[in-house]
């Protein structure tokens, strides 16, 4: 070779570098390539949310207590039902989901009673439960939802732990639902051995009445504002996916008018009544009386009773009825 | 440069008349030090703090309010006091608080720059924390230059705007500016890039991991994170600008601080007659440089020159370094060696004076304000009228740091370009929380006064409500109006009202009527149209904000209506003559 040449070692070095080079620079481009594909959204995870318990035939299926304190009728209405322990096993996580939606105070009865809620949840820590979680999707700004309706401080005064709902753990889930496929929902919710209900009556403009079915609205996260485009087939869809293990209808303060908020005073009506049971749909249909309407006025408990969700016609059930005065 | 290396240098020889060296005094500078760590703390956790977490401690309560002061700093600001009291011929609230460090300025000199001002420590921060530049460059870097009394002829200007009732100082008031920047772009930001990692941890379902992002939320949860992330309209630029300003500091030491800090600049003035100050023994001066290395505000600490005693932090730098006792700063100083007036022209003090002046006639007689006033133009409850508002406002972002919603957002030129970053609502953002007056209590000027919530509600059975002022009604900001062409049971024959289920008024604002309409097939159904009540309406905007419409509302709320203004009124009942 000449002066202007290199030498073999040096071609070498430098060719196989080069084509190294190349070689990486195709690989990882053609493997690249080979991973293109139209971004969609991922699998949501799917589990029918049964929470309910097998309670036997022998004892009442509902019970209406009337009179006295809040704390009183939680609870009478348990002991009718046979006691909490029959539905909260030693060592069990319990989820309490009241009505948190709004930044009203107790005396405006937009959420559930702070009081019925520290009941429950004392009851629940009595028949052994490990951990007692209190929590909602709340609709006005959730800090304060849960300080002025006075439930954060309700359930922590007793031991529960009372959770903001926090975006970061709101997850797709399939609803499996006629309306309803796939939602966002708060997963601390459904990671827990026993749900039970904790809705208040209100008056609601579209679905006439927001109880214990429509109360599961509070479970999802997403574009919640479309639901009211078929309010009724929604709320049988959440109340088909969502089985809790209980329900305790708050109604001692119910709203009549301006409802789910309310805001004056006039709205509310002193009612002191608590409804419990197992039944979701029988309970909805004895709440929708209170506010002076029938169970027949009111599609989505048709359609729950239809779906075989529970019974509308709460009378058919084995109903205890007590009165506190 | 004025540091002459001519005349007779005595390096350290002892000469009669002259005071015994002694050792450098160097716990003065430990001791500022402590103070800039100590009120930077403070200003943090103050800002961390202007946001209500809920405190469940407390039980059902009807007022909600934040435990800390977390205006204090602003308050204290004495170009917040000096400006607001000429564009408003008042102080407000706790903006007497100003006299504690303007008292202390006039005694001691310019303490506030070098012990308290939290965005001096940070410039002092990015100055000095291994400088690019050594030695004889930084020297000559830190000689006083002319260009730094820019920050005079600014706040002449300002001031002068300020005669009119145009606030502008808080553009660049050093606390209105940290304040702002911080809160409406770099934690932000912070939020959003610490959320990405946390979130990226709890997504991995591995339960130690999420373990982790849990107990970082919690920690973190309680100060730098707030409860959601928040979004700012165009907060990049002021983002852009705060991070410009501390860059600038690597190429000339406090740049902003000597050049441009309007608020060093009147406490510059008011140090004219401090009692407290540096004295040089020029002799025994041996051109070192070691005092100009270190020195922070470009004052001419080093011998033989007059000390500018405008310019001085008293950062106490300079008598640490130097090494030949020259600098001692003590009351009662030899005024001979001092310079006590900034470096003025008069004709550029004038000029400066009649460009404040020449301004607000050219922003007033723009459209914007007396004519054409932005519809979209939303000012948080309890805000002055428009042009009190605009006395008063310092563009601090207080307001939408505390705002629970996010709805408090910068104007960028909704409310012209006198009102750059004034807070204006954006509904799509969030809106306003019916009992909420958080805004209010940290406004530490009054732009928006502040307001019980008996006063926004309007409601004169509730505890604080305005005695006699019986049927005063709600705080309105703005109204709600509906376009049709967009409502689904206007336009589609569909179901919604989610509108009038979220209306916080009782009875509601928004109300409904049920009609047959026909749908595209030929069928019928029933669905409940809505429609605003006008004298109801408050202006929440949470109509506008859950609308399912998302993109551009069915629903959505201008501020004709709202109750500071006497004419931007629609109804008769509301309007200016009744």
């Amino acid at each position: 070779m000449g002066e202007e040449g290199i030498d073999r070692r040096d071609f070498l070095k430098r060719s196989s570098l080069a084509g190294a080079s190349v070689a990486v620079a195709c690989g990882l481009g053609f493997w690249l390539h080979s991973r293109s594909r139209r971004p969609g959204h991922e699998l949501a995870a799917s589990r029918v949310r049964n929470y309910r318990v097998d309670v036997g035939n022998d004892l009442p299926k509902m019970a209406v207590v009337t009179g006295g304190t809040p704390e009183g009728l939680a609870e009478a209405a348990l002991t009718a039902l046979g006691g909490m322990q029959k539905f909260v096993s030693r060592g069990d996580v319990v989820v309490l989901k009241p009505d948190i939606g709004w930044d009203r105070v107790p005396q405006q009865a937009a959420n559930t009673n702070p009081e019925l809620v520290k009941a429950v949840a004392r009851l629940c820590f009595d028949a052994g439960a490990k951990k007692v979680i209190v929590t909602d999707v709340s609709c006005n700004d959730a800090r304060r939802c849960f300080m002025r309706s006075g439930i954060a401080k309700a359930g922590e005064s007793v031991g529960a732990t009372v959770l903001l709902p926090e975006e970061r753990k709101f997850r797709d889930y399939r609803i499996n639902g006629e309306l309803l496929t796939v939602w966002p929902v708060f997963t601390p919710i459904l990671e827990a051995d026993k749900i039970i209900n904790l809705p208040i009556v209100k008056q609601h403009n579209l679905a006439r009445a927001t109880m214990g079915m429509k109360n599961w609205y509070g479970i999802l996260g997403g574009r919640r504002n479309q639901l009211h485009q078929n309010i009724d087939v929604g709320i049988a869809d959440l109340a088909t996916f969502m089985r809790p293990t209980l329900t305790i209808l708050d109604a001692y303060r119910i709203l009549m008018t301006n409802g789910p908020q309310g805001g004056n005073l006039d709205d509310v009506k002193l009612c002191k009544t608590v409804v419990a049971g197992v039944d979701p749909v029988a309970i909805d249909a004895y709440g929708a009386t209170l506010l002076g309407l029938r169970a027949e006025q009111i599609p989505y408990i048709l359609i729950g009773h239809e779906r075989g969700l529970g019974n509308k016609d709460y009378s058919e059930l084995q109903v205890r009825y007590v009165s506190l005065e | 440069m004025s540091a002459s290396n001519d005349g007779v240098t005595c390096a350290g020889s002892a000469i009669p008349g002259t005071p015994a060296k002694r050792k450098p005094r160097r716990w003065l500078r430990w001791l500022r030090r402590i103070s800039q760590i100590v009120f930077l703390g403070l200003f943090l956790i103050l800002l961390f703090q202007t946001e209500f977490r809920g405190t469940f401690a407390q039980g059902v309560t009807e007022v909600i309010r934040l435990d800390y002061p977390v205006s204090i700093f602003l308050e204290m600001d004495p170009l917040v006091a000096f400006s607001t009291a000429i564009s408003t011929h008042a102080l407000y609230g706790n903006v007497i608080w100003a006299l504690v460090i303007i008292a202390g300025t006039l005694v001691i000199g310019r303490f506030f720059c070098g012990w308290i001002c939290p965005l001096g420590t940070l410039n002092h921060f990015f100055s000095s924390y291994k400088p690019e530049r050594k030695g004889k460059k930084r020297v000559d870097a830190n000689h006083y230059k002319k260009w730094m009394s820019t920050k005079y002829y600014l706040l002449f200007a300002l001031i002068a705007l300020s005669v009119f009732t145009s606030l502008q100082t808080g553009i660049l008031d050093p606390i209105p500016f940290l304040v702002r920047s911080l809160a409406t772009s770099i934690l932000p930001g912070l939020n959003f890039a610490l959320r990405s990692g946390l979130d990226f941890l709890y997504g991995t379902n591995v339960t130690w991991l999420q373990g982790i992002a849990d107990a970082a939320y919690r920690f973190l949860g309680s100060s730098i994170l707030s409860f959601k992330p928040q979004y700012f309209h165009f907060g990049f630029l002021i983002g852009a600008i705060f991070l410009t300003i501390a860059v600038l500091n690597r190429v000339i030491t406090r740049f902003w601080c000597r050049g441009i800090c309007p608020l060093g600049a009147l406490l510059g003035l008011l140090s004219r007659f401090s009692i407290f100050g540096m004295e040089k023994v020029d002799s025994r001066c041996d051109d070192c440089n070691q005092c100009l290395l270190h020195c922070q505000g470009a004052c001419d600490p080093q011998g033989k020159v007059p000390w500018r005693q405008a310019e001085c932090h008293l950062c106490f730098n300079c008598e640490a370094a130097c090494p030949q006792d020259v600098i001692r700063f003590k009351f009662f100083p030899r005024t001979e060696a001092i310079n006590p007036l900034p470096d003025l022209k008069r004709r550029r003090a004038l000029e400066s004076v009649a460009a404040g002046v020449v301004v607000l006639p050219l922003l007033r007689a723009s459209t914007g304000l007396a004519k054409d006033y932005n519809s979209g133009a939303i000012r948080p409850p309890g805000s002055l009228e428009e042009t009190e508002f605009l006395a008063r406002c310092l563009r601090c972002g207080e307001c939408m740091k505390v705002c629970p919603t996010n709805a408090i957002q910068p104007a960028l030129f909704e409310a012209g370009l006198e009102g750059l970053w004034t807070p204006i609502l954006k509904m799509r953002i969030g809106y306003c929380e019916y009992t909420c007056v958080l805004c209010s209590q940290v406004c530490p000027t009054g732009a928006i006064w502040k307001l019980t919530e008996a006063e926004k509600l309007g409601r004169t059975d509730a505890v604080g409500a305005p005695a006699g002022k019986k049927g005063s009604g709600p705080v309105k900001i703005g109204t709600a109006f509906y376009d049709q062409g967009r409502c689904l049971p206007w336009a589609m024959a569909t179901p919604c009202i989610v509108c009038e289920e979220f209306c916080p008024t009782s009875p509601k604002a928004i109300w409904v009527q049920a009609e047959t309409v026909l749908r595209h097939d030929g069928t019928t159904v029933t669905v409940q149209r809505p429609r605003v009540d006008v004298d109801r309406c408050v202006g929440c905007g949470i109509c506008e904000h859950v609308c399912p419409v998302q993109d551009r509302p069915a629903v959505y709320v201008t501020n004709i209506g709202e109750t500071r203004s006497r004419s931007n009124q629609i109804r008769l009942e509301s309007g200016a003559y009744h």
